[in-house]
């Protein structure tokens, strides 16, 4: 299954959600948001959320500081 | 001959000097200042010089402010930022630095929320001073705004702004900034305010700890309307502190980007090596 995150292609093996996916690329779940198909999803949603075939996914980081 | 009298225009005659305007416009002035310098009383004015008299300690009325700004940003620009409301999450580095930059401006309204006090570390780069230290930064920010620009309007709010309570103070922006220091509170407010309002822009901050180059901040879309200003990856961590020149860098990218959306401008095209071209 090939998704697109943040403008990449992305292969992904077997069902995955947000949350499988953060943990993957070593994201701290509180520290981004992330718009499914220009959707902005909260992170008590990131679990419950499975990747399909052909989704979009723009998933931003924030460091602290300001 | 035209000369410009406090940024007014005014018809005097050839032989006008600077002493005969003042003792006609005003005889009280004790400063009196041609073409941006100080000037003595036998000048003889030329054409289109502009001549700004002040007396020391007096301050100038809502109204004339308002001409000032006007004249320095033009009657169209003026209209429109004096019209808008703007919302700002954090009074520490970044908020107070973009709350100064839009008073400056003449917004017309700042909505500005943070739950903090002013602690003597925060004077490294938080635009507060030694003796408002203790103070709640909303509290001492709206003092200096005020100082800054009387006529804008600041809404202060003392309180920890959460998921559920962000529609609650911000609903009436124009533009929404986020200026928190903490980065899971910056993903909160970004994420629970997108989620809320979804046409109305935000511009946030990621990556402005320590003193890496200057240009290395940069204001980015990421998405339809959330705009990012930092470098990204420059977390406040042990050994890389946050610093005023960074911190005031990225703060005003924040402010340079809300004055673009207040004008109807996108905060980041795409850049041409000659970036001048596009404001001619």
């Amino acid at each position: 299954m090939v998704i697109e995150l943040n403008g990449q292609s992305k292969t992904l093996d077997s069902p995955t959600s947000i949350s499988d996916l953060l943990a993957q690329l070593n994201l701290e779940a509180a520290h981004v948001i992330a718009e499914l198909n220009r959707t902005i999803l909260t992170a008590d949603q990131f679990g419950a959320t499975i990747l399909q075939q052909g989704d979009r996914l723009e998933l931003i980081q924030f460091v602290g500081g300001g | 001959m035209r000369i410009f009298l406090n940024e007014h225009e005014l018809d005097v005659s050839e032989d006008a000097t600077l002493q005969s305007i003042r003792r006609e416009h005003k005889p009280d002035a004790d400063i009196a200042i041609v073409n941006g310098f100080p000037c003595q009383p036998d000048y003889r004015l030329q054409p289109q010089d502009s001549i700004v008299l002040i007396r020391r300690g007096e301050q100038p009325t809502h109204q004339e402010l308002s001409a000032l700004m006007m004249a320095r940003h033009t009657p169209g620009v003026h209209a429109r930022i004096s019209r808008a409301t703007v919302g700002i999450a954090g009074a520490g580095g970044l908020g107070s630095a973009i709350a100064g930059a839009l008073a400056r401006l003449g917004v017309g309204r700042l909505i500005i929320a943070d739950y903090d006090v002013i602690e003597p570390s925060n004077l490294n780069r938080q635009q507060y001073f030694v003796d408002q230290i203790g103070m709640p930064k909303v509290e001492a920010l709206q003092q200096n705004l005020l100082r800054i620009n009387p006529t804008v309007e600041v809404s202060a709010i003392h309180r920890r702004i959460t998921a559920d309570t962000v529609a609650h103070y911000f609903a009436t922006v124009d533009v929404m900034t986020e200026a928190f220091d903490a980065a899971a509170e910056k993903a909160m407010l970004v994420s629970s305010f997108l989620q809320q309002f979804t046409t109305t822009p935000l511009v946030a901050a990621s990556g402005v700890a320590g003193y890496g180059p200057a240009n290395s901040i940069r204001t980015t879309r990421v998405t339809e309307h959330l705009y990012l200003v930092g470098d990204g990856c420059s977390a406040a961590q042990p050994g890389q502190g946050l610093m005023s020149p960074l911190v005031g860098i990225a703060a005003h990218h924040q402010a340079n980007a809300v004055l673009r959306l207040l004008l109807g401008e996108n905060p980041a095209p795409p850049m041409s090596d000659d970036s001048c071209d596009e404001n001619e």
